[in-house]
């Protein structure tokens, strides 16, 4: 097993994600600076993290989704690897048209920092495998533009396509639908605002994230 | 002073010689600087000359109250600071303190709050900027923030804005650099009104073999600048930060620098790669007086010179003068002093991280700054009396009128409990901070622990990659301070040691943040000579040295000065995190016992202030053996295993600690006050030394004898279980309240405050 994680410039979860990784799953973890043109081969997993990607200046994730890493991250999308953008990452996903939608500034116009409910509403997606039985996990979020956003359509699209997997109990920044995290339609794609890097064992409140690494490293 | 010292930067410009040019004598600019008239003779005599504009703008922020400590350094003598576990204690940026198996924390508190009184937002970010960079600097990676916030009463019309600003601008800033926000304090009151306090603490991690410091080692080696460019931002921050405000403050927004906090990311990153790879023989952040403080500091510890030309120094805009590149604060710069031939190295890394980097000096021989700008000499300073020189002053002082002890009886007892509960729990101070807390990242690195949102006394983050965990406190009681700065000054000590030790903690050290109004005024230095007394002599009977700290003195506004308020940030030590205790485990059929004696002491307590509108009384009396005596039970009951659940008292005494536990458990209690106090004064006294803890009902056997081998008295007070916290008092029910309906109250506060229309 075989995972990177991406370091742009202001990435600040980038170690979370790499510790998440290995104490979840038995996969290595390289990292990758956001500059490279090639990435390690043989990857079963690739991981957008957290953080400030430039520090936010322009619009969150958009000049991230311009690292010249990124064609290389769309390429291994395209030929199947898992990619998972948590967070910043998330934002870096749909900036990259990587992803659907848009994520604006939380209602409330504040960040915001807490634990979180999530119902997983597909348990069918590579990521999510292992939320079968219990059809739920608590994990935290932590963001000032976490309100996910897509035209009316896009959402019926994408609920009925089975592409929205984590929606909020208690909806905390606004987002379309309590849409905490979704995949793409090819299903190898999945970006969520909730870190499952931040919740992967008990001390840290939940382990309930480490459920996330496993299931997309299970077929690997 | 009413206006902004800065110069035409015509006149600077033309520096050396040309005060001519505006009419005005360097006597007249002096004193605009912020220097007396006889701290202007002491730069004659000491200079042999008359000095130019750079060289007064040097002398006047190196010996500006914030740089120098001059009113200050005599009596902070006084404190312990050294120890088993002190490997560095004050003097550099940051303290350090050995935490076993090779590895160090690194800690200091320091404050940002003239700066963000006049401009919130950036006031407060930078703050928090600055802070890790003091940590970083010394080669440790920062792991945990947390914060002490001071605003005026919630009525006056700037509080508000300055909240929102605030936490708006340590959350901005904090959240971005993505280190934790796991703890602080937030208090209201009028004697803030026109001046907020924002301390900010950082803790970083360290290998203790690895630790970086500022003197420079040997002459001829280059000066190198790194991270953000100069700009005209900042300058004379210093020597604002050591002036009282009056009607003008606002005026001195210029003075207060603008922060980027992707910037300081970047920065910390750097500076740490830099170091890993061996190019650094001494490192300094700038921060107060910028590139002057650092300059002269580098030199002067290492008992050398050094040379800078200015033309290398990376600027934001064109023009600038010598005097506003040596003035400017503006923030994410460090300088460096490589090791010979490591340039390469080190322009390798900038280069990855973007940052701006250049070599703008060397260190000398001469004892001597030396700066040149365009061609020319501005400045030829010998160090020696910028800094060790530097005035010192032995402030007179008197005693500070000490307010007379309450009997209980002379406070009413509450005539409606009910509401009496409700009320307490929904004062400004004691009401949950959520709202602001919520703003800040507290689970960036995946160490968090124990947080704001975690009902535990201490913030907690583990070690990364082993058992251990640092355990983090910030406290003061400024009305306790108030009315005896003696006592008080030992109860912000014993509160900090008080939480370390109810997590399970072993209390290590301490950084101190003394704010206090004009040391010119003898009955405010009387507070701080007494303050630092008490403080002193906590710190030597509880083991726990300072280490680092800050001074902010002239915290005053038209004459009138905020309540003395000498905050402590404590770390304290975990060997092993799965035997650490909180206060929200409580569980139903368990014990409630009562550590310590209560004897019911009502001064100065928030019951009096917040409740009965009475602000006097004697504070309670800190007894610092009977403190280690039952701390150290308490400690031994957790790391035993007796215990997980445990609240020391403060604020509100038994009745708030009780009612935190029993809403942060989700379980109800019932409380029995048996003694011979009055209902109120067991309830709602304050006395110190104590701890509410729950036990199981087979445990208190052991409790009994451990107690009295320890020589320490206890009280079972209660039994946990049902949805209420119901208190049976001498003469019946005072009162029984559903959990949720303390948690409205408790949490109802400070939305409604903030959130309510303008």
């Amino acid at each position: 097993m075989k995972s990177a994680v991406i370091v742009f410039p202001g990435s600040n979860c980038d170690r979370d994600c790499k510790v998440a990784i290995e104490r979840s799953t038995a996969s290595s973890v390289d990292m990758v600076w956001h500059q490279e043109t090639a990435l390690p081969s043989g990857l079963d997993l690739i991981v957008l993290p957290g953080g400030f990607s430039y520090g936010d200046y322009l619009r969150c994730g958009a000049m991230a989704a311009l690292s010249p890493v990124m064609a290389e991250v769309k390429a291994a999308a395209e030929r199947g690897v898992a990619v998972v953008g948590i967070c910043n990452g998330f934002q870096v996903l749909c900036e990259a048209g990587m992803l659907p939608g848009a994520l604006l500034r939380n209602a409330k116009l504040k960040y915001i920092c807490k634990a979180v409910t999530l119902d997983v509403t597909n348990t069918q997606t590579r990521f999510s495998t292992g939320y079968s039985a219990s059809r739920e996990a608590v994990m935290t979020v932590g963001n000032g533009e976490g309100n996910f956003f897509a035209e009316e359509a896009e959402l019926d699209r994408i609920e009925g396509e089975g592409q929205v997997v984590f929606r909020y109990r208690d909806n905390p920044n606004g987002s379309a639908r309590n849409i905490a995290g979704i995949v793409n339609g090819k299903g190898n794609v999945l970006g969520l605002m909730p870190h499952p890097d931040r919740s992967f064992e008990g001390e840290l409140g939940s382990a309930d994230g480490a459920l996330l690494f496993q299931s997309a490293l299970a077929s690997a | 002073m009413s206006k902004t010292p800065t110069p035409d930067s015509s006149a600077a410009k033309a520096a050396p010689s040309s005060s001519a040019a505006t009419g005005k004598s360097m006597a007249e600019y002096a004193r605009e600087f912020g220097l007396k008239p006889e701290e202007y003779d002491l730069v004659l005599t000491r200079l042999e000359r008359e000095p130019n504009l750079v060289e007064l703008g040097v002398f006047s922020v190196m010996w500006s109250e914030h740089c120098s400590y001059k009113s200050s350094r005599r009596h902070l003598r006084k404190f312990p600071v050294t120890g088993p576990r002190v490997l560095i204690g004050p003097g550099e940026n940051a303290g350090v303190i050995d935490i076993g198996d090779g590895q160090a924390a690194v800690f200091k508190m320091e404050s940002h709050n003239h700066p963000s009184y006049i401009e919130p937002y950036q006031g407060a970010a930078t703050g928090v900027g600055g802070i890790m960079r003091d940590v970083f600097t010394m080669g440790a990676r920062p792991i945990a923030l947390l914060n002490a916030l001071r605003f005026g009463e919630p009525s006056h019309p700037k509080t508000r804005r300055l909240v929102s600003g605030v936490v708006s601008g340590i959350g901005g800033y904090g959240n971005c650099v993505g280190v934790p926000t796991v703890g602080g304090e937030t208090q209201f009151h009028a004697g803030y009104n026109g001046n907020i306090l924002v301390n900010a603490m950082c803790v970083g991690l360290a290998d203790a073999d690895k630790i970086f410091l500022s003197a420079a080692p040997a002459p001829g080696l280059p000066v190198v600048y790194f991270g953000s460019k100069t700009g005209r931002d900042g300058i004379h921050g210093a020597t604002m930060a050591s002036a009282e405000f009056d009607e003008d403050s606002d005026e001195k927004r210029p003075t207060v620098q603008v922060g980027d906090p992707f910037a300081e990311k970047l920065l910390i990153e750097a500076t740490l790669e830099l170091m890993a790879c061996g190019a650094v023989a001494a490192i300094q952040d700038m921060g107060a007086a910028g590139l002057t403080s650092s300059s002269v500091e580098m030199a002067g510890k290492g008992g050398l010179g050094i040379a800078l030309d200015l033309d290398a120094v990376p600027q934001r805009e064109t023009g600038m003068s010598a005097y506003e590149m040596m003035l400017s604060e503006s923030q994410e710069r460090m300088l460096a002093i490589l090791k010979p031939g490591r340039e390469p190295d080190a322009y390798r890394v900038f280069e990855k991280w973007g940052l701006d980097a250049a070599v703008i000096g060397w260190t000398t021989e001469t004892g001597r700054i030396v700066l040149t700008h365009k061609g020319e000499i501005v400045c030829d300073l010998p160090l020696g009396p910028l800094s060790d020189d530097a005035p010192l002053y032995d402030r007179p002082w008197v005693q500070p009128a000490l307010s007379p002890r309450i009997e209980a009886d002379a406070v009413p007892a509450p005539a409606d409990w009910s509401k009496t509960v409700l009320d307490l729990l929904s004062t400004p101070d004691m009401a949950s901070k959520r709202w602001l807390w919520e703003q800040y990242d507290r689970h960036v690195m995946a160490d968090t622990l124990a947080d704001s949102a975690t009902a535990a006394d201490a913030g907690m983050v583990r070690v990364h990659g082993t058992r251990k965990a640092l355990a983090m406190t910030s406290d003061c009681t400024p009305r306790y301070v108030q009315a005896d700065p003696y006592e008080g000054g030992k109860q912000a000590v014993a509160e900090a040691w008080r939480n370390l030790i109810s997590v399970g903690a072993e209390p290590i050290a301490i950084t101190d943040n003394l704010n206090f109004g004009n040391p010119e005024r003898p009955e405010i230095m009387g507070q701080i000579v007494r303050a630092i007394d008490g403080m002193a002599e906590a710190c030597a009977v509880l083991t726990f040295p300072v280490v680092s700290g800050n001074v902010s003195l002239y915290n005053e506004t038209n004459g009138v000065a905020i309540p003395p308020t000498p905050t402590v940030g404590a770390v304290g030590l975990l060997q092993d995190y799965d035997r650490r205790a909180g206060y929200g485990g409580l569980k139903a059929g368990q014990v409630l016992v009562l550590v310590g004696a209560s004897t019911g002491e009502l001064g100065a307590s928030i019951y009096l202030r917040d409740i009965l509108g009475r602000e006097e009384g004697a504070p309670p009396p800190v007894d610092l053996a009977v403190e280690l005596r039952n701390g150290l039970l308490v400690r031994s009951l957790i790391l035993d295993g007796y215990t997980r659940v445990v609240h020391d008292l403060s604020d509100g005494g038994l009745l708030i600690a009780a009612a935190e536990m029993a809403m942060a458990s989700k379980v109800g209690a019932m409380l029995t006050l048996s003694g011979d106090l009055p209902d109120h004064s067991a309830l709602l006294g304050e006395d110190q030394a104590r701890y509410l803890i729950a036990l199981d009902q087979v445990d208190l056997d052991h409790l009994d004898s451990a107690a009295e081998a320890a020589g320490v008295p206890y009280e079972v007070i209660g039994q946990a279980g049902g949805c209420e916290l119901a208190v049976q008092g001498r003469g019946g029910l005072l009162f029984a309240l559903d959990l949720d309906d303390l948690s409205a109250a408790h949490e109802g506060w400070m939305p409604s405050f903030m959130d309510a229309p303008v």
